[in-house]
C-alpha cells in the first residue's frame, strides 16, 4: 500500500517563541481515514497548516504520496485538497466562480474546470445556489462549499480541519456518509474534530497530539480495546433510596430512578440483572454513560498533564 | 505543473481581477474619468489659456499625456494593493497558498489585473481628452509600450504595498503619501524645464518623470528627458520591484506564520 502522507520530525516555532510542534511524526496510509485529534491549541491546526503550504514549518520533512512539499511542492500540493476550519473564501464572489476559479489554479482548463463545478456542486447539494454570492449562504452550505472547492481538483488526499463544527445533526450525518463514500471511492482522509463520535463513526485509524507531540497513533480498533471498563445507565421502574450494592460494579445513584453502573468489560451484564432482580429492582431502559473514544481520549490527555 | 497548466492558473487569476474590477465598475472606472474631466477644464480649459504654450504646444495638450499616465499610475496601483489586500483580509489569498502554483504566476496574474485596469481607465480618459485636445500620436509603439511598463511597475508596487498591509489604513499610505506627491512633481503639469536649475535635477530623482516625459514623447514628440534613458530607468524599476515581490511570496512574509 502505498504511504500518502508521512511526517518526519515535524517542529514549529512561531516567531513569539511558542513551540506548537515538538519534532512529530506519522504516516497516513493510501485509503485510509485517520482522525487527528487533540485539545486546543494542541497543534493539530498548525500540523494541517503546514502539510497545506499555510504555515512554514521551522524543521522537519512532509512527504505527500512521495513528493516533498519544499522540493516538490506542485506534485504534492495536486494531491492534496484541505477544507479548513474558517471560511477562506471570497464572500462577494459567486459560488459557482469560487469553484471554477480554485480549479484553475490547480490548473485545470476552462472546459474541465467548468464540469467539475457542475459535478461537484450537484454532489453537495449546492447546484441550486451557483449564481448566489457565497456570503448569502447558511452556515452549512458554507461547509459544504468549503468541501466541494477542496474536491474540484479531485485530490488523492483531502484534509478537513473541524468540517462539521456549527453544524447540525441532519447535516452532519448526510456529510459523514458522503465522505464514507468519497473513502470508499480511494480517496484518503485525515479529519480533526471535536466530536470523538464522529472520530469513532467515521475513522480506521487515530493519532492524538497534545502539547505538540503525538502521544497515541494505532488503529482505531485497537485504540477502543484499551478502554476495559464500561458504563451503563440504567432507568428504574420505581424509585429506590439508595445505590444498590453489586459485586465488582461500582454503582451510584444519580437521581432515585435513574442509577449509574460501571464494571469491567469480562463482567456479564446478566449478573447485574440477575442481582437487581433479587432486590426487586426492574429495569426499564439502559444506555452507554458516554462515548467510549471520548472516555479514552479524556483519560489520555488528562494523564499525560498530571 | 506543466506550462499549459501555468498559463490556464495565469489567465483565472487575471479573469478573476478583470471580473472584479468591471463588477465593481462605478467604483473603479467612472470616478477617475470624471476627476481627469474636471483636471481637463478647470487646468486645461480655465487655467490653460492663461499659461499658454509649453513646449510648443497648447497648455492643453502638453498636459494631456501626463493625465492620462497619472490616471494609469493610480489606477494599476490600487487595483492590485486592494484586491490583493482584500485576499489576505478575507483569507482568500489560502486558495492560492494552497495550489500548486509557482509564486511567479501569482504576481504576474495580479500585475496583469492591475495593467487590465489602468489601461481601461488610461483609455476612457484618452476618449475624454479627445473633447478637450486634437492628438496626433507621433509614435504610436512608444506610446503603448511606455503606458504598459508603467501600469507593470505600479501594480508591482501595489503588490508590495498589500504583502506589508496589516489593515486599510496600509493600503492608503503610500497612495496619499508617496504617489500622489510624485506624480503632481513628476511633470504631469508642467516640464521641468520651467523649474530652476536645482529643482529640475532634483525632479529627475522622481522616478514618474521618466514615465510622463516616455509618454508625451510617445504622443506629442517632445520629452524632458531622454527616451532611452526613460525606458531603462522604467525597466530597471521593473525589475527591482518584480526582484522584492517574489523574495516577499516566497519567504511568505505577511501571508504565512
Amino acid at each position: 500500500m502505498d504511504t500518502a502522507l508521512q511526517v518526519s520530525d515535524l517542529r514549529k516555532t512561531y516567531s513569539g517563541g511558542f513551540e506548537a510542534l515538538k519534532g512529530i511524526s506519522f504516516e497516513v496510509q493510501s485509503g485510509d481515514f485517520m482522525a487527528l485529534l487533540g485539545p486546543n491549541g494542541a497543534g493539530k491546526s498548525t500540523t494541517i497548516s503546514i502539510i497545506c503550504s499555510l504555515v512554514n514549518k521551522t524543521s522537519g520533512k512532509v512527504m505527500v504520496y512521495g513528493h516533498d512539499i519544499d522540493t516538490d511542492f506542485a506534485a504534492a500540493k495536486m494531491n492534496i485538497g484541505i477544507v479548513p476550519q474558517e471560511f477562506n473564501f471570497n464572500q462577494f464572489e459567486k459560488v459557482a466562480d469560487i469553484l471554477r476559479t480554485q480549479a484553475g489554479y490547480y490548473g485545470l482548463d476552462a472546459a474541465t474546470a467548468r464540469q467539475r463545478t457542475e459535478k461537484y456542486l450537484k454532489l453537495l447539494g449546492l447546484w441550486d445556489k451557483r449564481d448566489e454570492t457565497s456570503r448569502m449562504l447558511s452556515g452549512g452550505m458554507k461547509r459544504r462549499l468549503m468541501i466541494a472547492r477542496a474536491l474540484v481538483h479531485e485530490p488523492r488526499l483531502l484534509i478537513l480541519d473541524e468540517p462539521t463544527a456549527g453544524v447540525d445533526i441532519e447535516l452532519r450525518r448526510s456529510m459523514w456518509s458522503f465522505l464514507k463514500q468519497l473513502n470508499r471511492e480511494g480517496t484518503t482522509i485525515i479529519l480533526t474534530t471535536h466530536y470523538l463520535e464522529e472520530a469513532e463513526q467515521l475513522c480506521r485509524t487515530i493519532a492524538i497530539i497534545d502539547h505538540g507531540q503525538i502521544i497515541e497513533q494505532s488503529s482505531m480498533k485497537a485504540f477502543l480495546a484499551k478502554l476495559d471498563r464500561e458504563t451503563f445507565i440504567l432507568d428504574l421502574s420505581a424509585d429506590v433510596d439508595a445505590a444498590p450494592q453489586l459485586e465488582g460494579a461500582r454503582t451510584e445513584l444519580i437521581d432515585p430512578h435513574t442509577l449509574e453502573v460501571e464494571l469491567s468489560k469480562q463482567d456479564s451484564l446478566n449478573a447485574v440483572f440477575a442481582r437487581l432482580s433479587e432486590l426487586g429492582i426492574t429495569v426499564t431502559s439502559m444506555r452507554n454513560k458516554a462515548n467510549r473514544l471520548e472516555e479514552l481520549f479524556v483519560s489520555l490527555v488528562e494523564g499525560k498533564q498530571a | 505543473m506543466n506550462w499549459r497548466m501555468q498559463f490556464n492558473a495565469f489567465s483565472t487569476i487575471i479573469s478573476k481581477e478583470v471580473r472584479r474590477f468591471t463588477r465593481i465598475w462605478v467604483q473603479t472606472l467612472i470616478p477617475p474619468a470624471i476627476t481627469i474631466a474636471l483636471y481637463f477644464v478647470i487646468f486645461g480649459e480655465l487655467i490653460g489659456r492663461r499659461v499658454g504654450e509649453v513646449g510648443g504646444f497648447d497648455y492643453m495638450e502638453y498636459i494631456v499625456p501626463g493625465l492620462i499616465m497619472m490616471s494609469v499610475i493610480t489606477n494599476s496601483y490600487s487595483n492590485v494593493v486592494s484586491s490583493f489586500f482584500s485576499t489576505k483580509f478575507q483569507r482568500s489569498v489560502e486558495e492560492m497558498l494552497v495550489s500548486p502554483m509557482p509564486n511567479y504566476v501569482v504576481i504576474w496574474g495580479f500585475v496583469l489585473g492591475g495593467v487590465a485596469r489602468g489601461m481601461s481607465v488610461g483609455a476612457i480618459v484618452t476618449g475624454l481628452s479627445l473633447f478637450f485636445a486634437h492628438l496626433d500620436v507621433v509614435n504610436l509603439w512608444i506610446t503603448i509600450s511606455m503606458v504598459t511598463l508603467t501600469a507593470v511597475l505600479f501594480s508591482l508596487g501595489g503588490f508590495i504595498n498589500a504583502v506589508y498591509a496589516k489593515s486599510f489604513d496600509d493600503i492608503s499610505v503610500v497612495p496619499t503619501f508617496v504617489l500622489t506627491p510624485l506624480t503632481y512633481l513628476g511633470g504631469v503639469f508642467y516640464s521641468i524645464n520651467m523649474l530652476p536649475e536645482f529643482w529640475a535635477t532634483v525632479s529627475k530623482i522622481n522616478p514618474i518623470v521618466y514615465m510622463v516625459n516616455g509618454f508625451r514623447y510617445g504622443i506629442l514628440g517632445v520629452s524632458d528627458i531622454s527616451i532611452g534613458v526613460a525606458y531603462g530607468m522604467v525597466i530597471v524599476f521593473i525589475l527591482c520591484l518584480y526582484g522584492w515581490a517574489h523574495w516577499l511570496l516566497q519567504r511568505g512574509v505577511g501571508i504565512r506564520q
